[in-house]
């Protein structure tokens, strides 16, 4: 336990270090439960400042795919039981950022706890993934900017799973991450493919939201994913009434045209 | 993986392909099967308008309340009978018919000048007002040649769609 309540940021370095190799190691440990067989590609992350890094999502296992190779501090929905647990022990340990979809300030804490986090050069790599769920690994959804309007580098992370093993999307409305673990756990094996790929930076006149679709196309096209232009939150909610209104305004304009053009043809007529 | 109900026989497959006059291919009316059980998450043997809803483009279109007294209650057979005016292989006249019952939503087979004024009321919403949908509307009617009271049928629908190129399509993906 001396492990989980060293989270303080005055840790001597070769504790902190130790901290990491025991987390990759627990993480190891997790991926050998569900016979993981995961092929990396691509040049190891470095850990250096300002850089973060962005991934596509299709279940809580991608963190732990990805933690065994590099330990990253990564931006989690909280959760209870004992999944929370682990979130306020071994989780904590590494700096990570909690953050809750229900709240409706929680955006603002959370954007300032990633500036805070980016600014410590002793801090883990930060990864996030922009997609703000799960996605079923076939598509990938709109990113959100949090993570391209930091000023920082965006080194992008792609991740496939092998459907034919297991389908390791994790469908939090179908069933609880306790049973997609026992499914994960009793199936042949887990088989993915990471690839760490190009850092990229925001180009000059690049909006941040051009940045993220951009680096959406990166990671699609490696991982094989169609890009689909949704939120991924309307997995929780139905679009807003502003949509249905937009459309609406656009045809109330383009049929006023055409009566004004009518109108004009008359006076012209006349 | 979820939840593989029942699997659909050959019979069904022709069953429904008749039903719906051979505008889906047996192999598209496998993958119509498909979505409608992922849509179905009540296993109740049709989509609920929850359900529906749940898609975000549909749930966004302006005309999805009409859409959904229309698809009320519907079972697989019906389902793919209702899209298939969708298909390529659909011809106009089943195209238009399918307009002509969004508009006659009382199924009456008549669509009046306030039936078309509720249709325009959906697809406008609060950015005309109400005034300038009744004068768009008598326009639209005197230029095709009816007066404000009349009553159209599906053939007048014909006769004003007719020519208009419509193209009401879409591909269902096949695997």
């Amino acid at each position: 336990m001396l492990l989980f309540s060293l989270s303080d940021k005055h840790m001597p370095c070769w504790l902190f270090s130790l901290q990491r190799c025991l987390v990759e190691l627990i993480c190891g440990f997790f991926v050998a439960s569900w016979t993981g067989v995961i092929s990396y590609h691509g040049p190891q992350p470095s850990i250096r400042p300002k850089h973060v890094f962005v991934a596509n999502h299709t279940s809580m296992i991608d963190f732990i795919i990805l933690e065994q190779m590099t330990v990253f501090a990564v931006i989690m929905q909280k959760h209870p039981g004992w999944v929370g647990l682990l979130q306020r022990t071994v989780m904590e340990s590494v700096g990570c950022i909690w953050f809750n979809r229900n709240e409706a300030k929680d955006r603002e804490i959370v954007a300032r706890k990633i500036k805070n986090h980016i600014q410590g050069a002793d801090n883990n790599p930060l990864l996030i993934f922009p997609e703000g769920t799960c996605v079923n690994n076939h598509y990938t959804v709109m990113f959100k900017k949090g993570a391209f309007e930091l000023g920082c580098t965006v080194c992008p992370i792609a991740i496939k799973y092998n459907k034919i093993f297991i389908d390791a999307f994790w469908n939090s409305k179908k069933q609880s991450f306790t049973m997609h673990l026992v499914q994960l756990m009793t199936s042949w094996a887990v088989v993915c493919d990471v690839w760490y790929l190009e850092p990229q930076n925001l180009k000059p006149g690049e909006t941040p939201i051009e940045f993220a679709e951009r680096v959406r196309d990166i990671i699609s096209v490696r991982a094989g994913l169609n890009k689909v232009p949704w939120d991924g939150y309307l997995k929780y909610s139905h679009p807003s009434p502003k949509h249905t209104e937009r459309k609406q305004q656009i045809f109330a304009e383009s049929v006023m045209r055409c009566l004004e053009e009518e109108s004009d043809k008359f006076i012209l007529l006349k | 993986m979820g939840n593989t109900s029942s699997m659909l026989t050959q019979y069904d497959i022709e069953e429904v392909q008749e039903h719906c006059n051979n505008t889906f291919s047996q192999q598209e009316i496998v993958s119509l099967y498909q979505r409608f059980c992922q849509l179905d998450r009540s296993g109740g043997g049709f989509i609920s308008a929850d359900e529906f809803l749940s898609v975000p483009e549909f749930a966004v279109n302006p005309l999805s309340q009409r859409l959904l007294r229309m698809l009320d209650g519907l079972n697989f057979k019906e389902f793919v009978a209702f899209l298939s005016a969708f298909s390529s292989r659909a011809t106009l006249q089943q195209k238009v018919e399918f307009i002509f019952k969004v508009y006659d939503l009382d199924c009456n087979g008549k669509v009046t000048f306030n039936d078309m004024l509720d249709v325009l009321r959906d697809l406008t919403g609060q950015f005309i007002s109400e005034q300038q949908r009744e004068q768009v509307l008598t326009h639209v009617l005197e230029e095709a040649g009816y007066k404000k009271d009349s009553l159209l049928v599906l053939s007048d629908f014909m006769k004003i769609l007719g020519n208009s190129g419509l193209k009401m399509e879409v591909e269902v993906p096949v695997d």
